[in-house]
């Protein structure tokens, strides 16, 4: 927390013009649709299937003058972008695993728990890797200064975690499950509930921010965002599972969510190469 | 690949819950034939409103004030208009000035061991800065860079980059640089450096105009300065290292 009275922006870029408010959700889903449409069409007559989310994609607003134009230029990755960072114990508190014991008191809300595991494009476990969440409240609120929806702050609940993966690759946190919010892309829009992730691999090449969703949430089809990944498949892949085997008992439930980092570029001569 | 005879995704299997591949469980049939991985899970944007869990105190000095070759690197996030971004994420991860990559934790303690990762977020002019070391070149003959990520609002998936150093492998030396700044000169490349500019694999690659976007500048003060252009005139190349189309989240719809 560098600065928190910094004044980050409104999530509506300014570029977005007079009319961004006015813009109805119909609009919207029409652009989406669209978007969609053309790359199924794309597929179908043999254009390579999509993994992430496009940058250039109009309906996410803030995006409009904050993507490259040019297309990303391959690079072989040297010999840094062949190691990650490490992080040890001594870097994370031993409760930051556990958004809902942050205070003096218990946080309002759906206690859940939700577990996974990092593995690469390879399927091999991501050993001992940093895995940072943050997240709104059950209401839908942030802490962050700039977030002004009307909703309750919960005095008992930051919404930041931090944790390591294990040596099979597996993640685990408690907190309290998040509410959808309004932003103001256009007029009454609101995003899905989700926990945003960010993750490092064992090599630079396959660091990665993204979001975790819950699943059959209604929000789904008019959220900008989610819907920057044109392909049903890769969408599916962030939206975590309900797993009875991680409820607890007169406790909390459960969710399962596995993360797949890119291909590992590195030669690996030993199964332990590099971990420390 | 020395990959160890076990074919990983029949290892996954097992421990999957079994169920088909759905909803963000590992698959438990199938790799991709395109590449032979299991499909990627997609990045999303870090939204607006990373400030509070991200950004950690004293992220951005990977060494502390005085030390012995500290270097200012720094510079202005920018996008299509010409705008500053106030509010992007900026990580660098390097070698240390001999070349070697660290692999010592650490980085979010900050007790004074130099880790060669580093992470700040842009201020509301969007400026950014880190307090480092000069990296060295990690192979001999090659040029020395930042590897600088870049996350911001409005920005779907993490767009990666290099921030080579303006003298080539190794930075100037110490008296080299002193004895510019006595003289009031315009500070030179070290002449035998700047060779490893030239023979960058990466940089041969580009136009002049295009390549001259991730090379920092050394400023009188002898700091190093690399804005980062997201969009339009002057955009910063942005680079992926997939080596086939689909083998990570970059193939297409950059
Ligand atoms: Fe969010």
């Amino acid at each position: 927390m560098t600065d928190p009275g910094r004044d980050a922006a409104a999530e509506t870029a300014p570029s977005a013009g007079p009319d961004a408010a006015v813009e109805s959700q119909a609009q919207l889903s029409a652009e989406i649709e669209a978007g969609h449409d053309a790359y199924q069409k794309g597929l179908e007559q043999g254009a390579p299937e999509e993994f992430g989310p496009r940058r250039d994609w109009a309906p996410y607003r803030s995006s409009l003058l904050r993507h490259p134009t040019k297309d990303l230029h391959h690079a072989d990755p040297e010999t840094i972008e062949l190691f990650a960072p490490v992080f040890g114990e001594r870097d994370i508190g031993a409760l930051e695993a556990d958004l809902t014991v942050q205070h003096n008191g218990e946080p309002i809300g759906e206690r859940i728990v939700v577990r996974g595991r990092v593995v690469d494009g390879q399927g091999r476990p991501v050993r001992r890797q940093l895995v940072e969440v943050w997240q709104a409240n059950a209401a839908g609120r942030y802490i962050h200064k700039r977030d002004q929806h009307p909703a309750p702050i919960d005095p008992n609940f930051t919404g930041v975690g931090r944790m390591l993966t294990d040596d099979d690759g597996w993640y685990q946190f408690q907190t309290i499950k998040p509410g959808p919010y309004p932003w103001k892309n256009h007029f009454n829009a609101w995003r899905p509930a989700h926990i945003h992730f960010s993750l490092f691999g064992r090599e630079l090449t396959q660091r990665i921010v993204t979001q975790m969703y819950f699943p059959g949430d209604p929000l789904f089809p008019l959220d900008p965002i989610f819907q920057s990944i044109q392909d049903a498949r890769a969408r599916d892949r962030l939206v975590a599972t309900y797993d009875h085997d991680v409820s607890q008992h007169e406790w909390a439930t459960g969710y399962r969510w596995d993360i797949v980092l890119t291909g590992s570029h590195r030669t690996w001569t030993e199964p332990e190469d590099g971990d420390e | 690949m020395s990959e160890p005879t076990k074919d990983p995704a029949s290892e996954l299997i097992g421990k999957a819950t079994g169920e088909p591949a759905t909803n963000g469980l590992l698959p438990s049939t199938g790799l991709l034939p395109s590449t032979g991985l299991l499909p990627p899970t997609p990045g999303q944007t870090v939204g607006p409103f990373f400030g509070y869990a991200l950004p950690y105190e004293r992220g951005n000095e990977l060494v502390e004030p005085g030390t012995t070759g500290a270097v200012r690197l720094h510079g202005t996030v920018y996008d299509g208009a010409g705008s500053p971004v106030p509010d992007a994420l900026i990580e660098i991860w390097q070698a240390d000035s001999a070349g070697a990559v660290v692999r010592r934790s650490g980085s979010i303690l900050r007790d004074g061991t130099f880790t060669g990762w580093g992470r700040t977020e842009t201020d509301r002019e969007g400026g950014y800065w880190f307090r480092t070391l000069n990296p060295g070149a990690t192979e001999p003959g090659r040029a020395a860079f930042f590897a600088v990520t870049v996350f911001a609002r409005g920005l779907q998936d993490r767009l990666f980059t290099r921030a080579y150093l303006p003298d080539g492998a190794g930075a100037p030396s110490a008296d080299l640089l002193d004895a510019d700044l006595r003289d009031g000169g315009p500070l030179h490349s070290d002449p035998l450096h700047a060779d490893s500019l030239d023979a960058d694999p990466l940089l041969a690659s580009l136009e002049p105009e295009r390549r001259a976007t991730l090379v920092t500048s050394r400023e009188p003060d002898g700091s190093l300065r690399f804005d980062i252009r997201l969009q339009g005139e002057g955009e910063t190349v942005f680079l992926t290292y997939d080596g086939a189309p689909g083998a990570g989240r970059d193939g297409v719809g950059a």
